[in-house]
């Protein structure tokens, strides 16, 4: 049977992982190479390395550490950060990545998508959706959540889906950081309505959070890095509560 | 011993050469019949469009290096596919070297599969010492049905295959060079075929 997926996220700036809520007070995590290490040991299913570097000499800084990372580990992982044209994401796949997240640039030109998918393949085409709660329903939102769009979680995912890409990676900003569980209903909806995997992102606390959005929220993932990094919890025991709930997990 | 390891613009040949160097065994990438022809064994990745993996093999004569090699070949993914007869994607023949078929899931979860999925097997070299309720890495939207050249099966709504194996050719559905613990296990098993 297929297993539902932990996916622990690794914030990377200038070589090092950092973890601040909503990108703010960012602190620092460790070294990226050992902790992919560590939590691919501990049983992560995939991992999601993150870039948010902004000057060029962290991309390369970046750029080595996915090579780096890729001998390392043995299980598949995506990387993301600032991801908007083909060229970047052949230096990332040939550098050992399995998959890239785009973001602010799919929102930018939407054709991205459907032009990495048929060059890269869909599996390979991870689409960040950011999106906040506010008074008008479920906004995507842009720039590390500062920014709206326009746009609306639901027809945004469709659209990602129609246009080719592999997987939904959903980041609710509304509960990112408060370790008080995940969206449950922006994911239950976004799931319902793509036929692709979604991960849901913002808010793991604890065991009973992962089982919700695993349950409740239709996840086929959940993604989360603080509770990982400062030892709240460890992938070994959100696992086996699953399992124990007869949530089928790879242990 | 080295390990060919067959590069032809389809698939991420450098987790595969990651993957043999963690086991301590000398590989190469290369697209060059020739160069491929010298290797004790060979493993065949694949990810992409089945019709269009075909066109790049044959155009560089990789097609007929894989059905004239007499030694081990693993086909990976969509190289075990590949080494089916015939495959829906495309449509397209396959290289026809293992008696299989491979079609596109018409199923309610979705697709393409992608995780972590348990397997059933049966006693093979290629799959010793790894349990049947072991955990292997999929990304697929086509799969190989079962037939008399299969291993292991696995379950996503139906039955398929993931591991095959006939003469010297074995391929396997899943990632092996992406999964973990188990799949090293399974590369170890290749290389000591």
């Amino acid at each position: 049977m297929l297993t539902k997926r932990i996916i622990p996220c690794l914030d990377i700036k200038s070589g090092r992982t950092v973890k601040g809520v909503n990108f703010q007070d960012l602190q620092d995590a460790g070294d990226p190479v050992e902790l992919a290490a560590l939590y691919s040991a501990e049983g992560a299913d995939e991992l999601t390395l993150l870039d948010i570097t902004a000057t060029l000499e962290g991309r390369e800084t970046f750029v080595q550490i996915v090579k780096d990372v890729a001998r390392a580990i043995s299980i598949p992982f995506t990387v993301g950060g600032g991801i908007s044209n083909a060229a970047q994401v052949e230096a990332l796949l040939a550098a050992g990545a399995d998959k890239v997240s785009i973001n602010t640039s799919a929102i930018v030109n939407p054709g991205l998508i459907a032009d990495l998918a048929s060059q890269f393949g869909s599996q390979c085409v991870v689409v960040a959706v950011d999106t906040r709660l506010t008074e008008k329903g479920w906004e995507v939102v842009s720039h590390a959540g500062t920014r709206t769009t326009g746009l609306f979680a639901v027809p945004w995912a469709k659209e990602c889906f129609d246009r080719g890409a592999g997987e939904i990676l959903l980041t609710s900003f509304t509960s990112d950081g408060t370790r008080k569980g995940f969206a449950l209903d922006i994911t239950r909806q976004v799931s319902e309505n793509i036929k692709i995997p979604v991960i849901a992102s913002g808010g793991a606390g604890k065991p009973e959070h992962f089982e919700e959005v695993f349950t409740f929220g239709k996840a086929d993932a959940a993604l989360a890095a603080g509770i990982f990094h400062y030892g709240v919890i460890s992938i070994a025991e959100i696992k086996a509560f699953l399992n124990e709930k007869g949530i089928p997990v790879r242990i | 011993m080295t390990i060919g390891i067959i590069s032809y613009g389809a698939g991420n040949v450098a987790s595969v050469q990651n993957a043999l160097d963690r086991l301590g065994v000398k590989s190469l990438i290369s697209d060059d019949r020739k160069v491929l022809e010298g290797c004790d064994k060979l493993i065949f990745p694949g990810v992409g469009h089945a019709a269009h993996a075909m066109e790049n093999l044959s155009r560089k004569g990789l097609d007929k290096l894989l059905q004239d090699f007499n030694r081990p070949v693993l086909g990976i993914c969509l190289g075990m596919q590949l080494m089916g007869s015939e495959s829906e994607e495309g449509p397209t023949k396959g290289l026809g070297l293992i008696d299989f078929r491979v079609k596109r899931f018409e199923i309610n979860e979705k697709v393409p599969q992608m995780g972590w999925n348990s397997i059933e097997k049966i006693d093979h070299p290629l799959l010793g010492g790894i349990e049947s309720g072991s955990h292997f890495y999929f990304v697929h939207g086509y799969y190989a049905e079962l037939s008399k050249e299969t291993i292991a099966s696995s379950q996503y709504e139906i039955p398929f295959s993931v591991a095959v194996a006939s003469g010297n050719y074995f391929g396997v559905q899943f990632h092996p060079e992406k999964s973990g613990d188990a799949g090293a296990k399974l590369l170890k098993n290749f290389i000591n075929l």
